[in-house]
């Protein structure tokens, strides 16, 4: 099989460092090397490939912008976008396991979680030694988690945790969950250890999408957790919001690795299929998807390198961060539906990636903010008019 | 040990190339460059033997700025530091080996370690041109290494025609390394971050007068399509008798 070369038509490579452009390799030479040959086995039977969790954490893909002191590569925010990117060109289900370790665990244990909690957890989440989720939606509450029911209550020295969440990443192998709830009134973060009395973490199953992904509900009754265990930064619901514009970041350059893989495989597919006698790709209605597609790519790829751009000077704001997961997700589908239709009926089966990535991306189109939500809160920022609170 | 690996910037696998507009040379200006790759089964080699024996790795590239690249790749891999010497002179193995022979010549190197060839002229020889002309043994084509640090030896498997050769070399030597000799390591993350800060000198090449010229270059004819001469055994006959007379295979 040729290794994958990237899709690059307008040579934006050259706007990478020497140092980006290492990372960009080491992760897409990974994902060739260990992730294709071995996702849709796990995609089929439903199950994560944990065994790459450790050599991820070894390649340093977990938690890579924190800090060197513990165990992190200290890279800037370009390399991340870029780790996604090639992560998710292997399978959204791994790019959500390192989205969901390094943006919605380490990064609020980085930023709320005291020295304590630092030290002890961030060296253990960046070697993949241990696995972290992020529990903040609930049956009644997506769109609006400010409405979450889940609380937790002062009680002689201790936290009492009442509430369920679900949908959550990685909550079954997790071992440590950054869980939401409501203090007085107000939201804030707790670690809740694996094994916890009271906390239980049932797989969801039944899934369409995701399929090489853990998605769990956490369920606390009388879940009672240390006085320590609190994120002493975490206030309000702006916390976990802020946590969602790391990850947030991280898909709309995922989303370019699963059209990247889904352009690829139409255009070989394309250029060898032969119907009346010519390559399918001499059509003119082969040309126009494939054209879309690498339109739509480009324009996404040059809408992230911006936005990494941005965020490596601390300019970037959270609408823009709205603007690439919605626009960026949005094409991805679009992309692996029209792929799907250039494959004829070989778009169905597994020998493909392009039914995966698809599928898969439909969850991606809905968590972290769905594409709904994300066109109106760019619409409330350009009008002034919110359409909710 | 003192471990010497030098390496070399190939294009890419996947890069069409394009015959330059001289006719002999490689139009370079829309290739993507990449470490020679049985470059790194050599790197991995030497890092497993620093990992071992301890010691220190060096990379040598000679070639124009760009080579610089290979070796920040090959730091982040692992080892120590890098020589840069810069030459713009496109050279052939020849000059090359002798460009190289001449910086490595007093360096104390234990092992100086080479990819079997550079995928790109395919010429297989500067690694052992090396040896001959700084008087080394060398074993080519290494698939396998054994190194005995106190007995100043290493004995290496290599590849020969239907089978494999054991050789016992004393140190120091040049060892040339064959794809199998090891899965080399991914640069980490870690890896790279920590190569910025690891030293590459740049020095300049000595002088050395290429042996050979090239005068022309050309892509192969393109190929011809398949002849189908029948789907069942009465096309046998025919089949041996094109595969005797006119493709004189057999
Ligand atoms: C595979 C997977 C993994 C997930 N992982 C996690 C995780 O790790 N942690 C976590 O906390 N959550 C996780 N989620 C949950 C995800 O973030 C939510 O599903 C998402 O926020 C949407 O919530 P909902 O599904 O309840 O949809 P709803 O909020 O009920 O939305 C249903 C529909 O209504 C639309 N809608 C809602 N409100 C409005 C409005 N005001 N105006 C217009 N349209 C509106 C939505 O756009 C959508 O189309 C995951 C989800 C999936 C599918």
């Amino acid at each position: 099989m040729v290794q994958f070369g990237g899709v690059d038509y307008f040579n934006i490579e050259s706007l990478l460092s020497a140092e980006e452009k290492l990372v960009r390799d080491t992760v897409r030479d990974f994902v060739s090397n260990e992730v294709i040959p071995i996702i849709e086995k796990h995609y089929r039977e439903g199950t994560f490939p944990s065994h790459l969790i450790r050599k991820m954490g070894e390649l340093g893909l977990l938690g890579p912008t924190l800090p060197a002191k513990y165990g992190c590569a200290e890279m800037n925010n370009m390399s991340y976008g870029l780790i996604m990117q090639e992560l998710e060109r292997g399978d959204s289900s791994i790019r959500s396991f390192a989205s969901v370790q390094s943006g919605l665990v380490m990064y609020p244990i980085f930023t709320f979680g005291s020295e304590a909690q630092k030290d002890h957890w961030l060296p253990k989440l960046a070697s993949g030694e241990a696995v972290g989720c992020f529990g903040l939606t609930e049956p009644d509450f997506g769109s609006n988690p400010g409405g979450m029911k889940t609380r937790a209550e002062k009680k002689e020295g201790r936290y009492v945790l009442n509430g369920a969440k679900m949908w959550i990443t990685n909550g079954t192998v997790a071992d440590v969950a950054v869980v939401w709830a409501k203090l007085d009134g107000k939201v804030r973060g707790f670690l809740v250890e694996k094994g916890t009395k009271g906390f239980t973490a049932p797989e969801m199953k039944g899934k369409h999408s995701l399929r090489a992904s853990v998605t769990s509900e956490l369920v606390f009754q009388d879940c009672e957790i240390p006085e320590e265990n609190i994120l002493p930064g975490s206030s309000g619901l702006k916390s976990p919001l802020m946590c969602l514009d790391q990850a947030r970041y991280g898909i709309a350059w995922g989303a370019m690795g699963s059209a990247m893989a889904c352009y690829d495989a139409a255009l070989n597919y394309a250029k060898s299929r032969v119907q009346f006698d010519k390559p399918i790709a001499a059509f003119q209605i082969t040309q126009e998807k494939l054209v879309y597609m690498l339109t739509e790519i480009t324009k996404g790829q040059l809408l992230v390198h911006q936005l990494g751009r941005l965020k490596d000077q601390g300019k970037q704001k959270a609408v823009q961060i709205s603007m690439a997961k919605r626009n960026n997700v949005h094409v991805a589908l679009e992309i692996a539906r029209l792929a799907r239709t250039v494959l004829g009926a070989n778009g169905i089966l597994d020998e493909y990636p392009v039914m995966r990535h698809m599928a898969n991306l439909e969850s991606v189109y809905t968590y972290e903010g769905t594409h709904d939500i994300h066109t109106l809160i760019i619409g409330a920022d350009i009008t002034g008019l919110p359409a909710f609170n | 040990m003192k471990l010497f690996v030098c390496v070399n910037q190939v294009p890419d696998t996947e890069t069409k190339v394009k015959v330059g507009q001289d006719g002999k040379t490689i139009d370079r200006s829309e290739i993507n460059l990449i470490l020679n790759p049985y470059d790194e089964f050599a790197i991995e080699a030497a890092l497993q033997l620093k990992d071992k024996f301890g010691g220190e790795v060096t990379y040598v590239s000679a070639g124009g700025d760009s080579h610089k690249e290979v070796i920040r790749k090959s730091l982040a891999m692992g080892g120590d530091k890098g020589i840069h010497i810069k030459t713009d002179s496109a050279g052939d193995s020849y000059s090359t080996a002798a460009i190289l022979a001449s910086a490595l010549k007093d360096s104390g190197a234990d092992i100086i370690f080479f990819g079997k060839q550079s995928i790109d002229y395919d010429d297989s020889a500067v690694g052992t041109m090396v040896a001959e002309m700084l008087g080394l043994p060398s074993a080519s084509v290494v698939v396998k290494i054994d190194a005995d640090e106190g007995a100043k030896k290493v004995i290496c498997e290599r590849e020969v025609e239907g089978g494999k050769e054991t050789v016992e070399l004393s140190l120091p030597c040049v060892i040339t390394a064959q794809k199998g000799l090891n899965e080399p390591r991914y640069p980490s993350l870690k890896g790279i971050m920590a190569a910025k800060s690891k030293p590459i000198q740049e020095i300049s090449a000595a002088p050395a007068e290429p042996l050979t010229e090239v005068i022309g270059m050309r892509k192969p004819a393109a190929k011809q399509g398949g002849r189908i001469l029948g789907t069942d055994k009465s096309a046998v006959p025919e089949l041996v008798r094109l595969l005797h007379e006119e493709a004189k295979v057999i």
